[in-house]
C-alpha cells in the first residue's frame, strides 16, 4: 500500500535514541519536542528532516500529512504548505498520512472548543485558547475534526518546509563552495549559476540533516506563493478514479480472516445469552467470540470471507439484557421537554442582562417559537471497518480513522498495554463526517483479532449494523423568545436548548476514567456565538442524557442551532415586516460582524435576491458563522402540487484566507448537499430500545435527481483563518425552510421537513 | 465442497469455488482480490458495487455469483493500459471525487449510460445515475458525464 506500510514494522520503542541526528529543524524545536516518529519508520537511504519531510537518496520527497483524508482534500493542502516552502512542485512529492504520534498534535481542534465566540479577543478568551493548546499537546490528540486541520498546520507545516530548504541550501553552499546568491533552487534541485552544475535534494540530504536549523523562520509572503492560493489537483485523484485500493475496507494481508460484528442495540445493554449453533453451521464461519468493551458489548463473527461472516451474524440467536429506561422516541422527546422546564445546566455568551428583562417583554412585541431536530446517523459511504493483528507484543491496526491517537489509547487500555505498542496505519477514509473520530470499530477488530492471532482479521460492519450502532447527532428542542420593537429591531433574544451533551457521551466511552470539566459548547454552538447586536441576549443549555450514544456529526452543534437560530431570524423579519436580508444586516452592525454583512450582501447580489419570482417559487436566506468561516446561503425552491424541488443554491463563504479555492468550494458544495439531505426524511427513531432505520432504504440521502445547481463564491475579509469541511452545512437547512415559507406561507419548525411537506 | 465455476473478469477467465448464492461483489473482493467494486449497502440501494456484465450496469451486491455467465467488467478493466477511459479522464478534469468511495460505482454507471445513450440529456442523467454519493458530488458528476459524452464523439 503506502510507502510507510512497507517499512519494517517496528513499534516506537527507544524513541530517545532514535532521535539522534534525525531532527533537523522547524517549529519542532520551539519547545521541548516529541521524538520524530519518522526516525523509527525510515527505510534504508531515507533521511527524515522533521516529522513532516523525508527525503530519499533517489530524490523521492515524502511529505507527511498527518490528518485523515476523507474527501476534504486535506492531504493536498497540507502537502502544498510544505511544498511551497521546500520549493518542490506538488507533482513531485509523495503524500502519506504517517504514523500515529503525539508529534502531530492538533491544537486548533481543542482551541475551537473553548466557550468563547470566535471573534472574542478578550484576555479571557486568549487565555483559554492558550491553555487548550497545552492540553492538546499533552493528550497528543492528533485528530481530524472541527474543520481545524489547515488552521492548525498553516504555520507549522510551512515552517517544516522552510527549515528543510534552509539546511539543504547550506549543504549546497558547502558542496559547491559558494554562497546562496550563486544558487538556483527549483524542483528539488539546486543549481550553481556560474558552473551550471546541479545537485539534487536527495544527494544533499544526509549532509544537510546534520546542519543546524534556522533560528528564524523567514516564510514567503503570500504574494510570492506559487502553489498556495491556487487550485491544485488532489494528490490521490488517480486512485479515486481507478478503483484504487486505498480504503480501510480494501486491506488485504497474507492469511487474513474476515469478520463482522453484531453489537447490543446501544451502550449500557449487555449480552445475556446467545446460541451460535446455527451460525457455526454456515459454511465458512469459523468462530463466534464475545466482545465486551468500554464502547459496547456484543459478538464477533469470524469467517473465511465477508459474506459468510454476514450470514453467520444473521443466524445468531441473541438475548440482550436491557436495563435502560428510555426505550422509544416519544419518551426521549418527553425527557427533553421536561428538561426545558428545569433550571438550565449552563449558559454561554449572552449580554448578562437582568433575568427580569426576558420575563417582561410586552406581548405585542413578543415572538415565540419552538423548533426540533431528530437524531441523525452519519451514514458514511464506506461502512465502519478495521483490520487488526496481534503479533508478539504489538497490536497492529489498519483503519480509516480520524483519531489514531484515541484508537491507540482505547485499545491499549482495553488490553492493559502501552499505547506505544499499538501500531496504527491510517488509510484513506470513505467518508468521515465525525463518525470516524470514534474508536469502537477499531477496538472491536482488535478484540476479534485476539481470537484469530497470529493471523490478521478484517472486520467489516454491515450497513444495518452501521446505521443502528452509530454515535448519533443529538436530537434537540429549542425554545426561542424574541422582542421585536415597533421600529423593527430585535431587542431581546432568549434561547433555551434541550439536548444531550456530545462531549459527555464521547468522554464516557473513550476516557471512562476522566470526567469532562466545564460546559459542552456544542449544545449551544451556532447560537451563542453568532453575529447579533440584540441588546439583551441569553443562551441557556438544558442538558438531558437520553441514554443514546451521541457524537460529532459534520458541523456538530451548528447543524442543530443553525437551523433554530436562522429559522427564528426569518420569523422575526416577517414579524417586523422587513426583508429577511435587510433585517439581518440591521441586526449585525457591530464592526466585528463586517464579514457577515459582506457575505450576506454578496449572496443577495448573486442570487438575484429581491427580484420577482413566478408563483410557487421562493427564496430563503440564512447566515451561520461556524469553525471561523462566515457563510451565507440563499436557497430557491419550486413548490408545485405541494411538492418541493430545490432548484438552486448560492453560497458565499469567508474563511479569511483560502489556500486552495477549488478544494474549498468543493467542500462548501459538499457541506450544502450533506445539510440539505437532512430535509428529505433523515431521522433516526427508537422503538423498544432499537433503532428503527437500518439501510439506505430507510435512512437515505440526496440523490442526483434532487441535487440543486450550486454556486459558491469566496470572500477574504475575515481577520482569521477558518475551516472548510463543515461551514457549508449549517445554513443550508434554515435557508431551505425559509424558502419553503416564502413560496407557500407554510412555516416548518422541525426536521426532517419532509414530515410536513413532500419533496421530489 | 462448492462446484467450480469460471468467471470472465476484465477479459481474463478465473476459476473460483464459492457458494453460488454468494453475491458477485464478495466473490470479486474477497476471493479474486478485485477491490474496485465497493461495498456500501448490500441491498442494491447505493450503487457502490456497480460492475458491468455484458455491457450492462449491475449492482453486484445482490447478484448471486452462481448465475453469472456473461463477461464482467470492473473499474479495473475500463482503461487501456495507462490510458484512462474517457469517463475517468472527465472525472479527473472536473476533479469529481471527494472521499472517492462511491466513485468507482459512479464511473461504471456513467460508462454504461454513455454506451446506451451517447448524448444524454439532464433528465437521462438524473434517471440513470441513481448511485448515492454521501459527499454530494452530483453537480460535478453531471458536468463530467457531459464532457465525457463530448470526448467520446457524441
Ligand atoms: S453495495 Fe451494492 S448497491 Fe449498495
Ligand atoms: S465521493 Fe464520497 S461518497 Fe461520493
Amino acid at each position: 500500500m503506502s510507502r510507510l506500510g512497507k517499512y519494517t514494522r517496528r513499534a516506537f520503542l527507544g524513541l530517545g535514541v532514535a532521535a539522534a541526528g534525525g531532527l533537523a529543524v522547524g517549529y519542532y524545536f520551539y519547545q521541548k519536542p516529541y521524538a520524530n516518529p519518522l526516525d523509527a519508520k525510515k527505510a534504508e537511504g531515507e533521511t527524515p528532516f522533521n516529522p513532516y519531510v523525508m527525503i530519499d537518496a533517489d530524490n523521492t520527497i515524502t511529505i507527511i500529512a498527518p490528518r485523515a483524508e476523507m474527501g476534504q482534500g486535506v492531504h493536498t493542502t497540507l502537502a502544498a504548505l510544505v511544498a511551497e516552502e521546500l520549493e518542490v512542485p506538488l507533482e513531485q512529492v509523495k503524500v502519506e498520512h504517517g504514523p500515529s504520534s503525539p508529534a502531530y498534535f492538533n491544537a486548533a481542534l481543542l482551541e475551537d472548543g473553548t466557550p468563547f465566540p470566535f471573534y472574542d479577543e478578550s484576555v479571557l478568551a486568549e487565555l483559554a485558547r492558550g491553555s487548550m493548546k497545552i492540553v492538546a499537546k499533552f493528550l497528543g490528540i492528533n485528530a481530524t475534526g472541527g474543520s481545524t486541520s489547515t488552521t492548525d498546520a498553516f504555520v507549522k507545516m510551512r515552517e517544516a518546509g522552510y527549515a528543510a530548504r534552509y539546511v539543504l541550501i547550506k549543504a549546497a553552499e558547502e558542496h559547491f563552495g559558494t554562497t546562496k546568491d550563486n544558487l538556483i533552487v527549483a524542483d528539488a534541485t539546486i543549481t550553481e549559476k556560474s558552473s551550471g552544475k546541479s545537485v539534487t535534494y536527495g544527494e544533499l540530504a544526509s549532509k544537510a540533516v546534520a546542519i543546524s536549523p534556522p533560528t528564524e523562520m523567514k516564510l514567503k509572503k503570500a504574494s510570492d506563493w506559487k502553489i498556495l492560493g491556487k487550485s491544485q489537483d488532489r494528490v490521490e485523484l488517480k486512485d479515486k478514479v481507478t478503483g484504487g485500493r486505498i480504503f480501510g475496507i480494501d486491506m488485504q494481508l497474507p492469511d487474513m480472516l474476515y469478520g463482522t460484528v453484531r453489537m447490543a442495540p446501544r451502550k449500557g445493554v449487555s449480552l445475556k445469552s446467545y446460541d451460535k449453533t446455527a451460525a457455526l453451521a454456515i459454511p465458512g464461519v469459523k468462530d463466534v467470540v464475545e466482545i465486551k468493551t468500554a464502547t459496547g458489548e456484543g459478538l464477533g463473527i469470524i469467517a473465511e470471507n465477508t459474506w459468510a461472516a454476514f450470514q453467520g451474524s444473521q443466524a445468531l440467536v441473541i438475548e440482550w439484557d436491557d436495563p435502560l429506561t428510555l426505550q422509544n422516541s416519544d419518551q426521549m422527546w418527553n425527557a427533553l421537554e421536561t428538561a426545558l422546564t428545569k433550571e438550565a445546566t449552563f449558559e454561554l455568551g449572552g449580554t448578562g442582562s437582568d433575568p427580569e428583562v426576558f420575563a417582561s417583554i410586552p406581548e405585542k412585541e413578543t415572538l415565540s417559537a419552538q423548533y426540533r431536530v431528530p437524531f441523525l446517523a452519519h451514514a458514511t459511504m464506506e461502512p465502519m471497518n478495521a483490520t487488526a493483528q496481534h503479533e508478539g507484543d504489538t497490536i497492529y491496526i489498519w483503519t480509516g480513522t480520524q483519531a489514531p491517537g484515541l484508537v491507540q489509547s482505547a485499545v491499549a487500555s482495553h488490553f492493559d498495554m502501552d499505547s506505544a505498542d499499538i501500531d496504527i496505519t491510517t488509510t484513506r477514509l470513505g467518508g468521515g463526517f465525525g463518525r470516524r473520530l470514534e474508536v469502537d470499530f477499531s477496538l472491536y477488530a482488535a478484540v476479534i483479532a485476539k481470537a484469530t492471532a497470529p493471523y490478521p482479521v478484517k472486520v467489516t460492519w454491515t450497513r444495518e449494523e452501521d446505521t443502528q450502532h452509530d454515535t448519533y447527532r443529538p436530537m434537540a428542542i429549542a425554545e426561542i423568545k424574541g422582542q421585536i420593537t415597533p421600529s423593527g429591531t430585535l431587542k431581546t433574544f432568549d434561547m433555551h436548548v434541550a439536548s444531550p451533551s456530545i462531549v459527555k457521551s464521547v468522554m464516557a466511552r473513550t476516557f471512562p476514567g476522566l470526567s469532562p470539566v466545564g460546559p459542552d459548547n456544542s449544545v449551544l454552538d451556532g447560537a451563542f456565538n453568532q453575529p447579533l447586536d440584540a441588546e439583551n441576549q441569553r443562551y441557556q443549555a438544558h442538558v438531558s442524557d437520553l441514554l443514546v450514544p451521541v457524537g460529532f456529526w459534520r458541523s456538530v452543534g451548528n447543524s442543530v442551532n443553525g437551523f433554530f437560530h436562522e429559522s427564528f431570524m426569518d420569523e422575526a423579519a416577517h414579524k417586523a415586516g422587513v426583508d429577511p436580508v435587510e433585517f439581518r444586516l440591521a441586526q449585525m452592525t457591530n464592526d466585528e460582524f463586517m464579514p457577515a454583512r459582506e457575505v450576506l450582501k454578496r449572496v443577495a447580489e448573486i442570487s438575484g435576491w429581491g427580484t420577482p419570482l413566478p408563483a410557487g417559487k421562493g427564496r430563503g436566506v440564512a447566515h451561520v458563522l461556524s469553525f471561523g468561516t462566515w457563510t451565507a446561503q440563499v436557497v430557491q425552491v419550486d413548490v408545485t402540487d405541494e411538492t418541493v424541488t430545490i432548484e438552486e443554491v448560492w453560497a458565499v463563504a469567508d474563511p479569511g484566507i483560502v489556500l486552495d479555492p477549488g478544494l474549498f468550494k468543493d467542500q462548501i458544495m459538499s457541506g450544502i448537499n450533506f445539510g440539505l439531505s437532512q430535509a428529505f426524511g433523515e431521522e433516526i427513531t427508537w422503538s423498544d430500545g432499537e433503532v428503527e432505520q437500518a439501510n439506505f432504504d430507510t435512512f437515505d440521502a440526496m440523490r442526483m435527481y434532487q441535487a440543486p445547481k450550486i454556486t459558491v463564491e469566496v470572500l477574504e475579509n475575515s481577520p482569521k483563518m477558518g475551516g472548510a469541511g463543515e461551514p457549508g452545512t449549517p445554513p443550508s437547512t434554515p435557508a431551505l425552510a425559509n424558502a419553503i415559507f416564502a413560496a407557500t406561507g407554510k412555516r416548518i419548525r422541525q426536521m426532517p421537513l419532509s414530515n410536513e411537506i413532500d419533496f421530489i | 465442497m462448492y462446484p467450480k465455476q469460471n468467471l470472465t473478469v476484465n477479459g481474463q477467465t478465473k476459476e473460483i469455488e464459492a457458494d453460488p448464492e454468494m453475491p458477485l461483489l464478495w466473490a470479486l473482493r474477497d476471493i479474486l482480490d478485485i477491490k474496485g467494486p465497493k461495498f456500501g449497502c448490500g441491498i442494491a440501494a447505493c450503487g457502490a458495487c456497480t460492475v458491468m456484465i455484458d455491457g450492462e450496469a449491475v449492482r453486484s451486491c445482490v447478484q448471486p455469483v452462481g448465475d453469472v455467465t456473461g463477461a464482467i467488467t470492473t473499474i479495473e478493466g475500463i482503461s487501456q493500459g495507462d490510458e484512462l477511459h474517457a469517463v475517468q479522464q472527465a472525472w479527473v478534469k472536473h476533479s469529481v471525487p471527494q472521499c472517492g468511495y462511491c466513485q468507482s460505482g459512479q464511473i461504471m454507471a456513467a460508462v454504461a449510460l454513455l454506451e446506451e445513450i451517447p448524448d444524454p440529456t439532464d433528465e437521462d442523467i438524473s434517471d440513470a445515475m441513481t448511485n448515492l454519493c454521501r459527499c454530494g458530488t452530483y453537480p460535478k458528476i453531471r458536468a463530467a458525464i457531459k464532457d465525457a459524452a463530448q470526448a467520446l464523439g457524441a
